[in-house]
């Protein structure tokens, strides 16, 4: 694995391995572990860290639900010319286009069933371009970029074995 | 006690504790231990494995195997053995045993007679003394060392008086120091081995956990299959240690006197196990890399951290423990102090017989964020 593949496997596991302990566990100089982060990031391979969240254990759980929508396009427009409008939503925490039945998967995050509803027949369903929507509201989740969040805790093992 | 006919034997009272004990007695009450003191994988049986183990169960496939284990699964391990450079027939030259540990103690009982020398590459397992004892046998502890990377060396060998003894019994890569031999090194133990006609208990159970380099196995080098067995089994490269499967290869009179004893006591090795273990050679290869990738990560991580420390510790390149001096001379009283002061368990060298005085085991067979915590504790331990 070279030092890229290595780096971003470990990011990918943990987001928030120090860079020290980057070059602990690679045997690479943390400053070659710093290049290597602000390349991948400087070219757009790492767009982003965030924390993966039990939505379940929140407060105030917010609602995800599912969107299938299905376009029509014509000369003027593209599938990119309508993502560029779906995912400026600040409500789309994702968006792809999809093989099969449907053109467009849309993950849809608010406060409540009344916002989703209420965003997806206000703001996706009257563009132009979308032909119907289909919202699945999800009811439990219980694995999120590779998070378990119904695993067991704690490590079983007696504390001294030969 | 006394007035009771219930005695253990002379031979069981000849085997002291195991020497972890204690240690395991005091950890057991205490809240918070962060444990570097496992022998055994903290992954669980891959996926695939476990639903097939379930499979049999559902399907009622719970009776009794073949005393030498499923036809099905020896001819997956003499294929899966043969990336080691290893040709084992299926029929005749392997046997399925309740973990390596099974395994080895029969093969001790099968080939010691009373007052046969037994040398054991020590520090090692300390499975291997116990077992030449219960077998009759006369353990020689040959000292491998520090300086020399915890190898066996002919010098050692001859120091230790090898050159009289039947039979020869290493582990490597090694528990609890993490050495690995290279071919050229097993080259001159063979050559030893063949000069003073001894026999050869290979425990490769670490194997595939094998981190600079490829693993050899001495069964492959010129006249040494004829007098060797080789071990190896599921508990440690799969990350199957409860289920307790393990095998040996040998020539085929070798396995006969192995399975002599073995269908006696054992009659045959788990079967659910079994099972798993067919599913494990077929599918789950992909698992066993990532769990080596994982290991390699945190070997590289702790030897980092323990150098940082200061604290010395040659570059182990296999299994999933490190080796370090310890700190204080005497590393019992350490690994005592740290565990009550700090709570983290590491197991004192001298518990795996002679050579290991002065040192301490590590596991690195933990989570990161564990084996983060564990040497932030021992850095302020030692400040």
């Amino acid at each position: 694995m070279d030092e890229r593949a290595a780096v971003l496997d470990l990011l990918r596991e943990n987001a928030r391995y120090t860079t020290a302990d980057l070059a602990r566990m690679t045997g690479l100089d943390e400053s070659v572990v710093e290049e290597t982060i602000a390349a991948l990031e400087a070219d757009g391979v790492v767009a982003g860290y965030t924390a993966v969240v039990d939505p379940a254990k929140l407060d105030d759980e917010p609602v995800r639900a599912h969107v299938e929508c299905n376009v029509t396009l014509d000369r003027e427009t593209s599938y990119g010319d309508i993502a560029k409008r779906l995912a400026g939503f600040p409500e789309v925490a994702s968006l792809r286009l999809m093989s099969g039945d449907y053109d467009f998967a849309l993950d849809v995050e608010a406060d409540s069933m009344g916002e989703v509803s209420r965003f997806v027949s206000e703001k996706v369903a009257p563009l132009p371009e979308i032909t119907q929507t289909v919202t699945h509201y999800v009811m439990e989740t219980y694995k999120e970029s590779n998070h378990r969040f119904d695993a067991e805790e704690g490590d079983e093992r007696i504390s001294y074995s030969p | 006690m006394s007035e009771t006919p219930l005695q253990p034997s002379d031979r069981v009272a000849s085997v002291p504790e195991s020497g972890i004990r204690r240690f395991f007695e005091v950890a057991a009450e205490m809240d918070d231990v962060v444990s570097l003191g496992v022998g055994e994988p903290d992954f669980a049986t891959p996926y695939r494995a476990r639903e097939a183990a379930i499979d049999s169960l559902q399907r009622g496939q719970t009776s009794y195997t073949a005393n030498k284990g499923m036809v099905e699964l020896r001819e997956r391990i003499a294929d899966h053995v043969t990336r080691y450079g290893l040709e084992y027939d299926p029929g005749e030259e392997i046997i399925v045993t309740a973990g390596a540990s099974e395994a080895i103690d029969a093969t001790f009982r099968a080939l010691v007679n009373p007052g046969d020398s037994v040398a054991i590459a020590q520090p090692a397992y300390v499975s291997y003394e116990p077992g030449v004892r219960f077998a009759g046998g006369e353990p020689l502890p040959v000292e491998t060392r520090a300086e020399d990377e915890f190898v066996l060396t002919r010098e050692r060998l001859e120091a230790a008086g090898a050159q009289d003894a039947e039979l020869l019994v290493y582990c490597y890569p090694n528990n609890p120091t993490g050495a690995t031999m290279t071919e050229d090194e097993l080259r001159e133990v063979a050559a030893f081995c063949r000069e003073h006609d001894i026999a050869v208990m290979a425990d490769e159970i670490y194997a595939a956990l094998t981190y600079e380099g490829d693993h050899t196995s001495i069964a492959t080098l010129p006249g040494m299959r004829e007098r060797t067995v080789v071990f190896n089994g599921f508990s440690k490269a799969y990350a199957m240690t409860g289920l307790r499967l393990g095998y040996a290869l040998a020539p085929p009179h070798v396995i006969d006197s192995i399975n002599r004893i073995h269908q006696y006591s054992m009659l045959s090795a788990p079967t659910t196990a079994q099972h798993a273990a067919i599913e494990a050679l077929d599918n789950c290869g992909s698992d066993v890399e990532e769990m080596c990738t994982q290991y390699d990560r945190r070997r590289n991580f702790v030897l980092a951290r323990l150098d940082e420390m200061g604290i010395d510790c040659f570059e182990a390149t296999g299994a999933f423990y490190v080796f370090p001096e310890s700190p204080w001379p005497d590393a019992g009283e350490f690994a005592e102090t740290l565990l009550q002061e700090e709570q983290v368990a590491v197991v004192p060298g001298d518990a795996f017989g002679t050579g290991g005085e002065g040192h301490l085991r590590m596991s690195y067979a933990s989570s990161m964020d564990d084996l983060r915590t564990a040497m932030d504790r021992i850095e302020r331990f030692l400040e």
